[in-house]
């Protein structure tokens, strides 16, 4: 297999999100899809009890020929991912750093605490604000909308990478999207999840792919 | 779908789970059987052998406890067939009994334990070091430091077994078991061992006759010498290892994912041609002419690792004795201070460590300025996270009952508890509403409740409940239950039985229908157990919170010896249950009177399921159906009635 050129080796990238939102499969997903293409891969994530209700992140760390920690250093980010907004901001605050590339789903899940009134949640315009003043480039994906339209909304996991992979900077396709799958997860499944995959790709490239974003989310 | 474990495909290469590849190592060794306990982070070890027993001719369990699945490991060994067991840290204390015991009667065929720890506790209640129980009771340890040598550790581990006839221990940890990474694969052998007991050759013939600790002496000795056998096979070991300079600066000794950090820190800090690495993988007992070889390298090293300074305590203490020869040397480590004595490291930790050493301080990994802004913009933006349970769990509404209960009482009741999802009643407000006072090991709130249930007689007035899973109650309940009836304790056990041990994925325990390699079993009821015991035992719905509350009102009222109310619902995360909603609910706006209501927001501010919102605008309750899992609980609990529910579709 070809040694695949990369813009930074290690290309650090960060999924983020909260318990059940599918951070896990969308990371090894990803993985997959990377290794087909002849990357060294390693991915750091822990789940157990942080699962209920908890922040959940993991830390891809791809290479053409290196084995990296599964622990992604502080300030070292090159993409993150968010599946939840706040979720973005919270990862920023330890791996972020001027040129971090920037995908949030904008759907938020109140931590309990915030549905109890003891804290504030931010509203979608100081996220919007917050995390376009902290990235080199940032895109707001309505994931989890356009997977409850798709019929459901777990789905948003996959809307995500498929923004990912609309950034155009990693190696990847939607035919190691489909190859990926296939060999993880039920052909009864694959069409669903490749019209979310697509939407992705397509809400990136809408938005002007390697270009800033002007409006916050709604 | 054939597992990928299972792939004849040698040299391919395969993103795989660090726990994966140890299946897959233990495969490509031609294991015949795996036990194991369920723990995170080593759960998917067994979970993956599961899901290829049938092709690959496997016997798996998933057995009552950890001692037990390392005596139906050990028999394996004994009828002359490789065999594996796994467990979480506390797992390897569980077993401990029978360890110690087979490490001084010897194996046959070849024996590893996987112990899968977890430094910083991300998963679990304790960061306890099991590597101590290596040099304790006399066992080699091996500790793979990446992905590729999970695989191929876990594989040479019953080499080396059968070479010394002892089980050896292999450790991992969560950042690699639950890590993934590049694992090229190897071959799979394409026979299995037959099953033979032989015990009818002289008594002290390790492959025919007692398999036994005595004479303790002449066993002892002949252990020692299989330490010294596997010591002089460790100085060759490729999986010790040194990269770097010839004369380095700094030598860093390290093990086990530390590894990575290492090579991670020195790349940071661009030191390639002045720091070396040297990574033991046979870390017990560690090769001391191979040892010095390397720490005559240089003068100054400094100790890597996690959690206690095991490597650094046994390599000073080679190092006092090799002083004469070799000279002194400076080490670094958690002693002095350059790595903290608790918790897990990271890359940050080592360049921060390697770099005082060195006198560097150029490396940024984030820009000052940047660090300031994103605190200063983000900081009050980013609400804490507490943990609680999922919406739609029993728990929830098994700890409403047992808090409000408690309350009613009014004599200061409390509940003791022991590991699972429910130890999140210790939590208050986020979890069970805090009424969960002790939290140890499995089944050891049911042992203490006991305790606390003979104190009468010193004045001690206060109800005594526990709390226990289903399947902890197979795993260290039951002697405790005994313990509690046979004294007359004055206690209530409440079995909170979600179908499952659904904590660490919904593995099979001994009450299920269905065993770990998915064939017809008997369950073994637990009611009928206590019955046996010679307990009432009385068993309710907890979401059928009216009947469940005047349940658990009679029984505190009831103050005679030991009560057992079995609390039974399924997991709302359980594979038979997900994603079905038994209800929809929905907030009729017209009812719910928010703030002026006089309930305090009870179904957002103190019932607390993640599933209901507040919405601040309308200043009403409002449920976010993506988030709601349908038990319909809530609407039983707003005194408005105004949380309504219908049967879903």
């Amino acid at each position: 297999m070809e040694k695949q050129q990369l813009s930074k080796d290690p290309y650090n990238i960060v999924i983020t999100g909260v318990g059940g939102q599918g951070n896990v499969m969308a990371s090894r997903l990803l993985g997959n899809m990377l290794v087909r293409k002849g990357c060294q891969v390693t991915i750091g994530e822990t789940f157990g009890a942080s699962q209920r209700g908890g922040s959940v992140m993991s830390h891809l760390r791809v290479s053409a020929g290196s084995v990296w920690s599964p622990q992604i250093p502080k300030g070292r980010a090159d993409i993150i991912a968010a599946l939840e907004p706040v979720e973005a901001l919270r990862v920023l605050m330890r791996y972020g750093n001027p040129e971090v590339m920037v995908l949030t789903n904008t759907r938020p899940l109140y931590p309990v605490a915030v549905i109890g009134g003891e804290l504030d949640y931010p509203s979608p315009e100081e996220i919007g604000t917050t995390i376009r003043e902290l990235s080199a480039h940032a895109w707001f994906i309505a994931a989890t909308d356009e997977a409850i339209k798709l019929g459901n909304p777990i789905l948003g996991n996959i809307v995500m990478i498929g923004a990912i992979a609309g950034t155009g900077e990693l190696p990847i396709s939607r035919e190691d999207f489909r190859e990926a799958f296939l060999n993880s997860m039920p052909a009864t499944k694959l069409d669903v999840n490749l019209r979310a995959f697509d939407l992705g790709v397509e809400k990136v490239k809408q938005a002007g792919g390697l270009k800033p974003v002007p409006a916050p989310p709604k | 779908m054939m597992s990928k474990l299972i792939a004849q495909k040698e040299g391919v290469e395969y993103l795989l789970m660090g726990n994966e590849a140890i299946s897959r190592g233990a495969l490509e060794a031609g294991v015949s059987v795996a036990c194991g306990y369920p723990g995170t982070p080593s759960s998917e070890i067994i979970e993956s052998l599961c899901r290829v027993a049938k092709e690959g001719n496997l016997y798996v369990e998933w057995s009552a406890n950890e001692k037990v699945s390392m005596e139906v490991a050990a028999a394996a060994s004994f009828a002359g067939m490789r065999s594996l067991c796994t467990m979480k840290q506390n797992g390897v204390h569980v077993a401990s009994d029978f360890l110690l015991h087979l490490a001084a009667s010897g194996i046959r065929g070849g024996m590893i334990l996987v112990f899968c720890e977890d430094p910083g506790a991300l998963s679990s209640v304790n960061e306890v070091e099991s590597r101590y129980f290596a040099p304790m009771i006399e066992i080699p340890l091996l500790e793979p430091a990446n992905f590729q040598e999970a695989k191929d550790m876990t594989r040479w581990a019953f080499e080396l077994s059968e070479e010394i006839k002892n089980i050896v221990m292999v450790r991992s940890v969560t950042r690699l078991s639950h890590g993934s990474g590049n694992v090229i694969f190897g071959k799979l052998p394409n026979t299995k061992r037959q099953a033979e007991f032989r015990c009818d050759g002289p008594i002290l013939d390790p492959d025919t006759g007692l398999v036994f600790s005595a004479p303790v002496v002449y066993k002892h000795q002949l252990q020692q010498e299989k330490i010294k056998r596997a010591e002089e096979i460790f100085e060759r070991s490729p999986f010790n290892t040194y990269e770097g300079p010839e004369k380095p600066g700094v030598l860093l000794i390290t093990s086990s994912i530390c590894y990575l950090y290492c090579r991670e820190a020195i790349s940071l800090l661009g030191v390639e041609d002045r720091v070396g690495v040297l990574k033991f993988g046979a870390t017990w007992p560690l090769p001391p002419s191979f040892l010095k070889r390397h720490l005559s390298l240089t003068d100054k090293i400094l100790m890597v690792e996690e959690v206690r300074p095991f490597l650094e305590e046994r390599v000073k203490i080679l190092a006092a004795g090799m002083a004469p020869e070799m000279g002194i040397k400076t080490f670094y480590g958690k002693e002095t201070g350059h790595f903290p004595s608790v918790g897990e490291l990271n890359p940050d930790l080592v360049v921060s460590a390697l770099g005082k050493i060195m006198g560097i301080n150029s490396y940024v990994g984030m820009p000052a300025d940047y660090e300031k802004k994103a605190q200063a913009l983000a900081s009050t933006k980013t609400p804490q996270r507490d943990l609680t349970f999922c919406p739609g769990c029993p728990h929830r509404a098994s700890f409403w009952l047992i808090h409000n209960a408690l309350q009613m009482d009014g004599r200061r009741g409390f509940v003791c508890g022991d590991i699972g999802c429910y130890s999140m009643a210790i939590l208050s407000p986020a979890g069970g509403f805090g009424v969960m006072k002790t939290l140890h090991s499995m089944g050891s709130g049911t042992g203490i409740a006991g305790g606390f249930g003979k104190f009468g007689q010193f004045g001690m007035e206060q109800p005594v409940l526990t709390v226990c899973g289903d399947s902890t109650f197979y795993h260290a309940v039951i002697p405790a239950l005994i313990n509690a009836v046979h004294h007359r304790a004055n206690m209530i056990l409440i079995v909170l039985d979600n179908g499952g041990t659904a904590m660490t994925g919904f593995q099979s325990h001994p009450g299920l229908t269905v065993n770990a390699m998915g064939e017809e079993a008997p369950a073994v009821d637990i009611a009928r157990i206590c019955e046996a015991i010679g307990v009432k035992v009385e068993i309710r719905d907890p979401f059928d919170l009216e009947e469940t509350r005047e349940t658990i009102n009679r029984l505190l009222e009831d103050e005679e010896g030991v009560r057992v109310l079995i609390l039974r619902q399924i997991c709302g995360l359980s594979p038979e249950k997900k994603a079905a909603k038994r209800y929809e609910v929905r907030i009729d706006e017209a009812l719910c009177l928010g703030e002026n209501c006089g309930c305090n927001r009870l179904c957002t501010r103190i019932f607390r399921c993640p599933g209901i919102n507040w919405d601040r605008q309308k200043k009403k309750a409002r449920i976010d159906e993506v988030i709601c899992a349908g038990c319909g609980v809530c609407s039983s609990i707003c005194p408005a009635g105004a949380i309504k529910r219908e049967e879903a579709a």
